[in-house]
């Protein structure tokens, strides 16, 4: 927290699917910061955090765009994610990548003890109780792989969802199960991820919730193309749309008025 | 075992097929999942006993020339012998010659890793020995001509019905009409005619858990009991054992062992826990007249002091098997070799080249859950990620995949022609999906639109629509 009286700075790190597919996440995510007290930008100079390069194996290619994303960054107090998978690259893989290079290793350090995903941003550093929203109905909360495993992504979300009012949580059966997605893998080996997000998405059915949410728009395009796919009325949202109370317009993969 | 680790997607499409592999893969989670987590769940001390189980391999593998040594001169003071194999082919020449020493016609096993690797049945069969499985899976799969597909339970790909099917066929002497409906009926049957190998055996021959460098003692872990007599009864007891298995002290060991049960099969302890140290004595009624160690370094030592060490610790309990999703979607067999799963994604590339085996850690979602339920920690994803690495390092990943990430890093390090890119995608995307809110098809994405839609984009992407709010806003 910055000295004095003075709103934290916080840069949004947008990730480049809620840019390309989703913005509305990211003013979902600018709404839920700003009535947490943050005053929030967004860097223009920012693409992608890196992960498909790093992923395939693309060490230098993935150091490249650390490097940016490290310069664009900063200065600023914090920097939030509305992803579990894009915030551990930076907190978690971002020093590891730069291991070998001290000046780096120092600048990826620093920049990863100012960076979290979104929900539990919220909650661990802008102590965050509640929220002022409403949903009517129940939902499910998927626990995406990386914020998860690697940030302790799980009481969070739960703990805001619980306070939007009309929503009812219930969990389904392996919630802290993969999607399938995985970046690349998802084309790449197609059938096994298809495989592995038929069983999810029975779970997610069996719940009986009538919404899917989870914090993590790479998994959602895959469980929310899956569960159209089967022909399933279950609506799925990125937990900061309806924690921001923005579920109004279509969800993900929904056509207007659907 | 010829490799066929690079027909893994072929492999995995076959099983994905598969309705006996599908049916079986569901016992996973009753049979492993749930009954590991009831034990750790049991055990307050589940994360110290971790650490102590690293730092003990950690310094195993650090001073691994010392134990080893150590390991060689214990089981010579007892009158055993090491035989020091650099490859499978060495490893599978030192059991031939104790067998040829001791005119050996049959041979019983243990259920051995090590002995897959070395596909040693198949070498000893060549050379005119009969050897026996004595591990009821192993045994299944040995009749079937099959390989494992699990490292602690090779047969766990198939329903009882195929084993029932392959006992008939392969058990001609037995009453075609008698009931083989359930695994009791088999576990006897299968029983009663090892009884007459066991009984037989001219030599045995058995894996290892673990290696005491302070004893010169082997331990094996069974729920059969068919290790023991796979040992006890022959001329002679053949050990065959990678040598990252030694360990210091039997204390050591038995710190590992509280891991191992819990990790595997969720059970506390496994049934049998047997401790070998050398031949029989004099004062032993009974036991091998011979002991022998076939250490097997099989590439192994080469992974020391690189990216890859960590992947010694590995004490094949499996856990990361039984919860990665890929594996329990398309079962072991797919990976194409002996070691599936994670833990095979990493091994199977150090043992036969990335050539070979690229497919196998590129198969990975990085989902972590393999980490997070390895006794010993290993970095699992991370080592996948390296060989990642080292594969794109030698241009031996696809073409497509190269120059696609090579587009993208471009991009990504230079935001503005990427904002201005995103854009033209985000509306040209959002214009065509925004009827009906997705995609059946896309071109150059089948591999997910073959079997999911595509959520279409909203139409504008997030930083056009921030600059246009911002510029609006004004200063």
């Amino acid at each position: 927290m910055p000295a004095g009286n003075r709103k934290p700075r916080v840069a949004l790190f947008v990730t480049c699917l809620v840019d390309l597919f989703r913005p509305s996440v990211g003013f979902a995510a600018v709404k839920l910061l700003e009535e947490a007290g943050c005053a929030v930008e967004a860097p223009r100079a920012q693409a992608c955090c890196g992960q498909p390069a790093y992923n395939s194996g693309a060490r230098s290619a993935a150091k490249k765009i650390a490097r940016q994303v490290i310069d664009t960054f900063q200065g600023f107090d914090y920097v939030v994610a509305p992803s579990g998978s894009c915030a551990g690259m930076i907190k978690i893989h971002y020093p590891a990548l730069f291991a070998d290079e001290p000046d780096m290793s120092a600048k990826a350090k620093e920049l990863s003890s100012r960076s979290y995903e979104l929900v539990s941003f919220l909650t661990d550093v802008m102590k965050l109780e509640r929220v002022n929203a409403r949903f009517d109905g129940a939902a499910t909360y998927h626990d995406s792989c990386s914020g998860l495993r690697e940030l302790g992504v799980k009481a969070q979300p739960r703990k805001l969802l619980a306070s939007v009012s009309g929503l009812t949580l219930t969990e389904m059966r392996d919630a802290e199960i993969c999607c399938g997605f995985g970046g690349t893998f998802a084309v790449k080996y197609g059938d096994i991820s298809d495989k592995i997000v038929a069983e999810k998405c029975a779970n997610v059915e069996a719940a009986q919730a009538g919404a899917l949410l989870a914090g993590d728009l790479g998994c959602l395009l895959n469980m929310a193309g899956k569960l159209k796919r089967l022909g399933r009325k279950t609506k799925s949202w990125h937990v900061a749309e309806i924690l921001a109370g923005m579920a109004d317009g279509p969800a993900i993969g929904e056509a207007e008025n659907e | 075992m010829i490799p066929t680790s690079r027909a893994f997607k072929e492999n995995a499409r076959e099983a994905l097929g598969d309705p006996n592999l599908q049916k079986a893969m569901t016992n996973l989670r009753a049979g492993f999942v749930e009954r590991r987590a009831l034990m750790i769940s049991r055990l307050p001390e589940w994360e110290q006993l971790r650490d102590q189980a690293v730092a003990i391999k950690k310094h195993a593998l650090a001073n691994l020339d010392f134990y080893l040594e150590t390991f060689e001169r214990n089981v010579e003071a007892y009158g055993g012998k090491v035989h020091w194999c650099r490859d499978a082919a060495e490893a599978n020449a030192a059991v031939l010659a104790i067998c040829r020493d001791l005119g050996a016609k049959t041979v019983t096993k243990g259920k051995s890793m090590i002995g897959e690797e070395m596909a040693v049945n198949d070498y000893l069969e060549a050379n005119g020995i009969v050897p026996v499985e004595t591990d009821l899976g192993e045994y299944i799969i040995q009749i079937r001509h099959e390989g494992p597909s699990h490292i602690i339970a090779p047969a766990i790909h198939l329903v009882k019905e195929q084993v029932a099917q392959s006992f008939r066929a392969t058990h001609t002497q037995l009453d075609p009409k008698r009931k083989l409906d359930d695994a009791r009926q088999m576990c006897d049957e299968a029983r009663a005619i090892m009884r007459q190998k066991f009984l037989a055996a001219d030599v045995g021959i058995t894996g290892a858990n673990f290696l005491i460098a302070e004893t010169g003692s082997s331990i094996i872990v069974t729920n059969e009991g068919n290790g023991d007599l796979t040992q006890s009864l022959p001329r002679a007891h053949i050990v065959l054992a990678s040598l990252e298995k030694v360990v210091p002290t039997l204390e050591d060991a038995a710190t590992i062992l509280r891991l191992l049960a819990r990790s595997a099969t969720g059970q506390e302890f496994s049934t049998y826990t047997t401790v070998s140290t050398g031949p029989r004595r004099a004062s032993d009624i009974d036991g091998p007249g011979q002991y022998h160690v076939v250490l097997l370094d099989n590439g192994r030592s080469a992974l020391l002091g690189t990216e890859f060490e960590d992947m010694l610790r590995c004490i094949r309990c499996a856990a990361c098997l039984n919860h990665c999703p890929v594996y329990e979607a398309v079962g072991g067999k797919a990976y194409g070799w002996v070691y599936p799963g994670p833990m095979g994604a990493v091994l199977t590339p150090s043992l036969l080249g990335i050539e070979e085996a690229g497919n196998l850690p590129n198969a990975s979602t990085f989902c972590g859950r393999c980490e997070s339920v390895c006794p010993m920690k290993i970095p699992l994803p991370k080592m996948m990620r390296h060989w990642r690495e080292r594969e794109f390092s030698r241009h031996l990943s696809p073409l497509a995949a190269r120059w696609g990430i090579a587009l993208w890093a471009f991009l990504a390090a230079r935001p503005f022609l990427y904002h201005a890119l995103a854009e033209i995608s985000a509306r040209l995307l959002g214009f065509f999906g925004k009827r009906s809110g997705r995609f059946r098809t896309l071109p150059l994405a089948s591999g997910w639109t073959d079997t999911r839609d595509m959520p279409a984009p909203q139409g504008r992407s997030f930083h056009s629509l921030w600059k246009a709010l911002h510029e609006k806003a004004g200063p």
